[in-house]
C-alpha cells in the first residue's frame, strides 16, 4: 500500500492524448445521436423511411408538377398544386381592398420599418442614434403614409386587409404588449394595494376571455372609456384589443423572470442607494426579460397569429381574403393551395421570430450571464 | 477649518456615526433582535459574532434599511431611519455592503457594476467614476479584470469586485455580511487582505464574520450575540481572552477547537 502511494508521487505529470477514434467529429456524433443504441438505430431508420416518403413527394406537388399560369381552376390539368391564382390575387392577399395605385404606400412603409427595427433587434447598426430617433417617429411616418394626408389621398381603413393588417395589427401589438405587459408585472408585485389589485384585476379579466369574444364586444366596451361623440377607427380598436389581451400574457411571463431573480439582486440595488425605478430598469428588468425571452417570443408568435381573427369584425385579413378566394367560382376547390400559401406567410414571420430569439439567447449568453453567484 | 467652526461637529464625533439604541425586531411573531443598542464612531472597527440565527446579519441589514424594524431608534451619520424614503435613501448612499453571496449584477461589466451607482445615485459623470472605479479596482488588485463579467471570475476576485463596487459611492461606513462565509478556503485570505487594508485606511466598519484572526487582527470591538442580545461586548484581547458570560466561552471554545 505505502509503496505504490509513494510511486504515485513520484509519477511524472501525464501529458494529455487524443481521444479515442470515432468519439468525436462527424462518425462520433452519428454514433452518439443516432446509432447510439438498437433502438435508436431503429427510430433513425424509420425516421429516414418517413422523410424520404414526404419530402419528395411535397416538393413534387408544390414545384414540378403543380400549374403556375392560367386564368381559372379549368387551366390546371396536372396531378400537382395549382397556383395559377397567385398571379391574379398576390396583391389582393398582400393588401386587401387597398386602393391599387396607391398600393406604394403601404410598400414604402413595409420598407421603412427595415431600418426603424433594425437598432433595436441589433447591436452593431451604422447610425444606431439616428436610426433609433427615426424609429421613434417612425409610428406618425407608416400612420400617414397608410392613411393619407399631407397631399396623400385618405384611404379608410376598412380598405385595409390582406397580410398588411396583419403586418400592422400584429407589429403595433408586439411593440406595445412588451411595455405593457412590463407595467402590469411590476404593478401586480406591487406593494400599494391598489396599483396591484388593478394590475391583477386587468390581467385574470383580460385573460380569462377568449380573444374572440373581446373583439365582439370591443364596440361596446371601448366606447365607454372615450368621450361620448367619439368613434373609434376599427383598426384602432381592434389593435387595442389585441394589445390588451397580449399584455396580459406578457405580463405573467415577465412576473416569471421578476421572480427568478434572487431577493439579493433586488438587495444589492437597493443597499448602493438606487431608488425603485432605476433598480427596476438597471439591474431587475434586464436580467428578468432576458431570462423571459422564450416566454416573450412565446407570446409574440401567439399574438401575431391571433390577427386572423380580425375577422370576426368583418376586417379582411390574409385568411380572410383566402376565405374569399376559395369561395370564388373560378378557384373552388383549391383551398389545400390557398390556405398553405397564407400559412407560409405566417410561418416565415413566425419562424423568423424563433430563430432571432434563439440567437439573442446565445449573444446575451455569452455576455457573462452565466448565472448568479450561489 | 470649516469642520472645526462647525459647533455640531464635536457633538457629531460624541454621538458616533451610528446611533442604535433600544432596538427591537421581528420576524412574525419571531422576537429576532432585542433591545440592541449601539454605538458606532467615526473610524471605529466593530466584528459581529455569534451562533447562527442569533440576528447578527438581521442588525447589520437594519443599519441600511434593508430590515424594517419595528422599535427603537437607529441613526445614521445624523438621520433617523424611518420609514421616509427619501431618508432611507440618503442613508443607503452612505452606507456600503457586501454581502455573503457577492451579489454582483451578471449583466454587467465588471467596471459597469463599480459604477452605476456614482454614475445614477451620485450623477457622477461617466469618465469620472470610470476613473474612479479603476483606482478601487487596483486597490483591491483586479484591475485586469474590468472588462470581464462575474460570471467569468472566482469567487474571491467576485467579492472583491463587490468591495471595490461599494467603495464607488465614497461610503463613510461599510458593511459587511459574512464576506468570505461563501468562498473556497484558498480565497478567503485575498478577499481579507483587501478587508485589513481598507480598515487601516481609517474606514468606519461593522464585519458579521466568523474569521476570529481578522477580528483580533482589526477590530476595535468585538460584539458577541445570541438569541438577538448582545451579549458581550469588548475590546478583542478582553473578548478572547477573557470572556465573561458562560454563552461567549461556550461559543468561543467549538469555533477556535478547529
Amino acid at each position: 500500500m505505502n509503496s505504490t502511494f509513494q510511486n504515485n508521487t513520484k509519477k511524472k505529470r501525464i501529458a494529455p492524448r487524443a481521444p479515442p477514434i470515432g468519439s468525436t467529429g462527424a462518425i462520433g456524433w452519428l454514433r452518439q445521436n443516432l446509432f447510439s443504441n438498437i433502438f435508436n438505430s431503429l427510430l433513425t431508420l424509420i425516421c429516414i423511411y418517413g422523410l424520404i416518403l414526404i419530402i419528395p413527394a411535397g416538393i413534387d406537388w408544390v414545384f414540378l408538377s403543380s400549374q403556375f399560369t392560367g386564368d381559372n381552376r379549368f387551366a390546371c390539368q396536372n396531378t400537382g398544386a395549382c397556383w395559377a391564382w397567385i398571379d391574379q390575387r398576390t396583391g389582393q392577399f398582400l393588401f386587401g381592398f387597398y386602393p391599387e395605385q396607391e398600393r406604394w404606400r403601404p410598400f414604402l412603409a413595409f420598407l421603412l420599418l427595415i431600418p426603424a427595427l433594425a437598432p433595436w433587434l441589433f447591436d452593431r447598426v451604422p447610425a444606431q442614434k439616428y436610426l433609433r430617433i427615426f424609429s421613434v417617429v417612425y409610428p406618425v411616418i407608416a400612420t400617414i403614409l397608410l392613411v393619407g394626408g399631407f397631399g396623400l389621398p385618405n384611404v379608410a381603413s376598412d380598405k385595409f386587409g390582406g397580410f398588411m393588417l396583419n403586418l400592422i395589427v400584429g407589429l403595433s401589438g408586439i411593440v406595445l404588449s412588451l411595455p405593457v405587459g412590463v407595467l402590469l408585472a411590476l404593478g401586480r408585485r406591487s406593494r400599494l394595494p391598489l396599483v396591484k389589485w388593478v394590475c391583477i384585476g386587468f390581467i385574470e379579466i383580460v385573460r380569462g376571455v377568449p380573444l374572440i369574444t373581446l373583439l365582439f364586444v370591443s364596440n361596446i366596451l371601448l366606447p365607454i372609456f372615450l368621450p361620448p361623440d367619439a368613434t373609434l377607427d376599427s383598426v384602432v380598436r381592434v389593435i387595442i384589443m389585441v394589445t390588451a389581451f397580449a399584455s396580459a400574457y406578457m405580463a405573467e411571463v415577465i412576473r416569471g423572470g421578476l421572480q427568478a431573480i434572487p431577493s439579493g439582486q433586488y438587495e444589492a440595488a437597493k443597499a448602493m442607494g438606487l431608488n425603485y425605478f432605476q433598480s427596476m430598469r438597471l439591474v431587475i428588468l434586464p436580467q428578468a426579460l432576458r431570462i423571459s425571452i422564450p416566454g416573450i417570443v412565446n407570446t409574440f408568435i401567439g399574438l401575431f397569429k391571433d390577427t386572423t381573427l380580425v375577422i370576426v369584425i368583418g376586417l379582411f385579413d390574409i385568411l380572410g381574403i383566402a376565405n374569399a378566394m376559395v369561395a370564388n367560382p373560378d378557384w373552388l376547390g383549391l383551398s389545400t393551395e390557398t390556405y398553405v400559401f397564407v400559412a407560409s406567410f405566417f410561418f416565415v414571420i413566425c419562424f423568423s421570430m424563433s430563430r432571432y430569439s434563439m440567437w439573442l439567447e446565445r449573444r446575451l449568453g455569452t455576455k457573462g450571464s452565466t448565472g448568479w453567484s450561489s | 477649518m470649516v469642520i472645526m467652526n462647525n459647533p455640531n461637529f464635536a457633538e457629531d464625533r460624541q454621538k458616533g456615526l451610528i446611533e442604535i439604541s433600544g432596538l427591537n425586531k421581528w420576524f412574525g411573531s419571531f422576537h429576532v433582535l432585542r433591545d440592541i443598542t449601539l454605538s458606532v464612531t467615526r473610524g471605529e472597527k466593530i466584528v459581529i459574532c455569534g451562533p447562527s440565527g442569533s440576528g447578527k446579519s438581521t442588525l447589520i441589514r437594519c443599519i441600511n434599511y434593508l430590515e424594517e424594524h419595528q422599535e427603537g431608534q437607529i441613526v445614521v451619520d445624523g438621520i433617523e431611519l424611518k420609514g421616509d424614503l427619501k431618508n432611507i435613501e440618503a442613508v443607503r448612499k452612505e452606507v456600503g455592503m457586501v454581502f455573503q453571496s457577492f451579489n454582483l449584477f451578471p449583466h454587467l461589466s465588471v467596471l459597469e457594476n463599480c459604477t452605476l451607482a456614482p454614475i445614477w445615485v451620485r450623477n457622477t459623470p461617466k469618465a469620472d467614476a470610470e476613473n474612479l472605479a479603476m483606482q478601487l479596482l487596483e486597490k483591491v488588485k483586479i484591475p485586469e479584470q474590468a472588462n470581464k463579467y462575474p460570471g467569468q471570475l472566482s469567487g474571491g476576485q467576485q467579492q472583491r469586485v463587490a468591495i471595490a463596487r461599494s467603495l464607488c459611492m465614497k461610503p463613510k461606513i461599510m458593511l459587511f455580511d459574512e464576506p468570505t462565509s461563501a468562498l473556497d478556503p484558498e480565497m478567503i485570505k485575498e478577499v481579507l487582505d483587501v478587508m485589513v487594508d481598507l480598515a487601516e485606511s481609517g474606514m468606519t466598519m461593522l464585519v458579521v464574520t466568523h474569521e476570529m484572526g481578522f477580528a483580533s487582527q482589526v477590530a476595535d470591538k468585538v460584539v458577541f450575540m445570541d438569541e438577538g442580545q448582545i451579549i458581550e461586548s469588548n475590546t478583542p484581547t478582553e473578548f478572547f481572552e477573557k470572556p465573561q458570560s458562560e454563552r461567549t466561552k461556550l461559543f468561543l471554545s467549538q469555533i477556535l477547537s478547529h
